[in-house]
């Protein structure tokens, strides 16, 4: 008998796409919702409580954009995005609306079931920790940041980045390591995943996201943790 | 004080000398600019050709009338000097014949000195009158008389004239214009002679009024011939400048929609040629710019199709895709034939999806959708990364791969995502290519450029085949295409890459040898590359060049380089 792993949302309007998914999610031990209008995607998102969405950025009714910032607004569920266009305006909109990641189609079912897994990862429960970044007090195990008392909602994602930059205070991470310990992938990809996200974690971090100081950028390096 | 006077020359000298440099540059360089000037302007032309014209003509014409006037007023003082003359002559005649038939005799002295008063007196100060003896044409006394101050060489200095007039028949007369000698100075004049009983009798008319009236109508014909060439230039340049000025806005204009300007046009007034030529000018432009907006409208509507066509084509095949893989995993449990049907549809899935995804690449390219996406970045980084990746079908391949730089950082602006792909694909090229040999690759940089060339041992190219590898789903061999990995655009994407970049991509290639591809991109973007760091044919085939032909002339083969 094979575990849960995990409720995933199908929001995808190709059914043949949706049922292949399914097929390939079951397969996997995850437990397939699906929905294949974007008018309806937040309903079934409210429904379903799913642990992860899928969701492809061309659909009718509502876009795959818009559907992604509903969602987002709501909760920091990971969500995925699958996208046919690879150009580079396209992928930053899509990050920018509030997925965590993307697959471009046609993709193989193995690399986007390590994609799902990568955002599902944190089953096992962290150790209590706390670290001090900035004026940001972060609780590891509790999942929060918080500034003067008063708690910062981030997405997991956006989280994770934080913990990753504030473990090592003194260490600079290029885009590639930080793809590698935070996305989890294991082959160089595209790096400006990791520009979108850092702007979203600034825009949310920082006192003033133009003159960054929590989240500081090496130039031709990369970034790191500003001075605690 | 000579020496002194000397010495101060000198410096005298040499400042002239410099002087005179000076002005020669000056007027060289201002000769030189007008030159230009002459050249670049239609107006300066037409109005400089008109003046110069027109200063000749009116030259020629003003010769011409002076001339008929002079002629004109000669002849009417000729013939009011004869009749003048004449009468004088007659006068004088019947006095000798009175004075030879007469009983008194009157001195010869008194004789003459009585006519010549007569004559002058009769002239009213208009003329003079000489009167030499035919037996004494040199006298100066007795024979020889002149009235009014008027000295004898006058006329003694013209023995031409006195010969005539010695030798004419009674009473025929002569003329000729020469000076008239007074004590006080000389006019110019017209002098008529005729011989009269033993005497010569010469009237001598001053021309001082004809003159005036000649150098009147000079200084008139001057006048009105500088203020005709001063009104000809105006008008060449009004009417070139009526002309020029469209052409000049039409010069204007043009150059501002060749910069992009395209809703310039030209003001059209009238109906005139220059009018035809405005409005055909803008007709011209609207064409232009229609076909430029209908060009743009097409690569909008392509660049939309690609991106239609991707999505709608990769649907699909994402499930298609999905699909074999399930049944890849599951193939342990078919029967046999099926498979291997899954495997095969496993294997061209990969390669047809690797071609769609190289065909909407060449497709972005072609609509000019392709964007550069610099950032300055380490080439010597991007080629040990794209190694790192190559090295698994390398040792599959038995091939051993091998960077070669720079201690110093080969940075330009480049999109790395595209040199990465380009030095991928030059570098799983060589590795297929290689035979099993060494593939290096070698990052180089000056100062104006960076480059990677990737050069392998394996069976090169043969001649002309370096300009083909990048054609579109061109193959060294055809029957190794199917064997080998690849779509066949992987060289062309690369040249595009490439070319994007404002940079070279040139292949170099000899049958045995090997070959080398070198890409070469401009440290900055849109700065123009000379020279590549690295050069084409490399250094070791060269050598390896060098060596067989030195062998080839010691074993006595004649090659292209032996001495006959």
């Amino acid at each position: 008998m094979r575990v849960m792993k995990g409720r995933v949302l199908v929001v995808d309007d190709d059914t043949a796409l949706a049922e292949m998914l399914g097929i390939v999610l079951r397969n996997e031990g995850f437990e397939p919702v699906f929905c294949a209008d974007g008018d309806r995607a937040l309903s079934a998102f409210r429904e379903s409580k799913p642990d992860l969405v899928l969701l492809d950025l061309m659909l009718p009714g509502k876009d795959g954009i818009d559907v992604c910032r509903q969602i987002r607004n709501e909760s920091g569920v990971p969500i995925v995005m699958l996208t046919a266009k690879t150009d580079t305006v396209d992928v930053v909109v899509g990050l920018e609306s509030g997925a965590d990641d993307y697959v471009v189609k046609p993709f193989k079912p193995k690399e986007l079931v390590a994609r799902i897994r990568a955002r599902l990862r944190r089953t096992e429960e962290p150790a209590p920790e706390t670290l001090q970044i900035g004026d940001l007090a972060i609780d590891v195990a509790g999942h929060s940041v918080k500034r003067d008392g008063r708690a910062i909602p981030l997405t997991p994602l956006e989280f994770d980045l934080l913990v990753a930059l504030a473990r090592k205070p003194w260490q600079v991470f290029t885009r590639e390591v930080l793809l590698e310990q935070v996305w989890g992938y294991r082959h160089a990809a595209d790096t400006r995943l990791v520009n979108v996200h850092v702007q979203r974690l600034r825009s949310k971090i920082e006192r003033d996201p133009e003159r960054p100081e929590i989240v500081v950028t090496v130039r031709g390096v990369g970034y790191k943790a500003g001075p605690a | 004080m000579t020496v002194e006077r000397t010495a101060a020359a000198i410096p005298l000298q040499a400042s002239a000398a410099g002087w005179r440099q000076a002005v020669i540059r000056t007027v060289g360089r201002w000769v030189k600019r007008s030159g230009t000037a002459w050249r670049r302007s239609i107006m300066l032309r037409v109005v400089g050709s008109t003046l110069a014209l027109s200063v000749l003509i009116v030259f020629l014409l003003g010769q011409l009338v002076l001339g008929q006037v002079r002629d004109g007023l000669l002849r009417a003082k000729v013939k009011s000097a004869v009749a003048e003359a004449s009468s004088g002559f007659t006068a004088a005649n019947q006095r000798l014949i009175l004075a030879e038939t007469s009983a008194e005799s009157e001195s010869t002295g008194d004789l003459v000195n009585d006519i010549v008063q007569d004559a002058a007196n009769s002239g009213g100060g208009l003329y003079n009158v000489v009167l030499l003896s035919d037996a004494s044409p040199g006298a100066t006394t007795g024979a020889a008389l002149a009235s009014g101050g008027v000295k004898l060489e006058t006329v003694t200095s013209l023995p031409e004239l006195v010969r005539r007039v010695g030798q004419s028949p009674q009473p025929a007369y002569a003329y000729r214009y020469a000076p008239i000698l007074y004590d006080s100075g000389t006019t110019k004049g017209l002098i008529v002679g005729s011989r009269i009983r033993g005497y010569q009798l010469f009237y001598l008319f001053p021309l001082d009024q004809e003159q005036a009236t000649l150098s009147l109508v000079r200084q008139r014909l001057a006048t009105t011939g500088f203020l005709l060439v001063l009104l000809l230039g105006l008008i060449a340049y009004v009417l070139t400048r009526q002309v020029v000025s469209p052409v000049r806005m039409a010069a204007r204009i043009s150059a501002r929609i060749a910069a992009g300007q395209l809703d310039e046009r030209m003001q059209v007034s009238g109906e005139d040629d220059l009018a035809k030529l405005a409005s055909s000018f803008n007709r011209m432009a609207t064409h232009l710019q229609q076909q430029i907006r209908q060009l743009e409208d097409l690569s909008r509507v392509q660049r939309r199709f690609v991106a239609d066509v991707s999505h709608e084509l990769r649907t699909p095949l994402t499930t298609v895709r999905m699909a074999a893989d399930v049944l890849h995993e599951a193939r342990d449990t078919f029967h046999p034939q099926v498979a291997r049907s899954a495997e095969l549809l496993q294997t061209q899935l990969d390669r047809f999806e690797a071609l769609l995804s190289d065909l909407l690449e060449i497709s972005r390219f072609d609509a000019g959708a392709a964007i550069l996406e610099a950032e300055q970045v380490d080439l010597r980084d991007i080629a040990a990364k794209v190694i790192e990746g190559a090295e698994p079908l390398a040792e599959r391949r038995g091939a051993a791969l091998r960077l070669v730089g720079p201690q110093m950082p080969c940075v330009a602006e480049v999109d790395p995502r595209r040199i990465e792909r380009v030095l991928r694909n030059l570098v799983v090229n060589a590795i297929e290519h290689c035979d099993g040999r060494d593939v290096v690759v070698r990052v180089a940089a000056n100062n104006e450029a960076v480059a990677v060339a990737v050069r392998d041992y394996g069976v090169g190219l043969k001649p002309g085949e370096a300009s083909l590898v990048f054609n579109r789903f061109w193959r060294a061999d055809p029957a190794r295409a199917r064997t080998t990995g690849g779509t066949g655009l992987g060289l062309s994407i690369a040249l595009e890459d490439a070319h994007l970049h404002g940079g070279w991509l040139q292949a170099w290639g000899q049958p045995g040898a090997g070959s080398q591809f070198r890409l070469t991109v401009p440290r900055a973007v849109g700065q123009a590359i000379d020279r590549s760091p690295i050069p084409l044919e490399p250094a070791d085939a060269r050598r390896m060049h060098a060596l067989a032909e030195v062998s080839a002339r010691r074993a006595g083969v004649g090659g292209p380089h032996a001495p006959a």
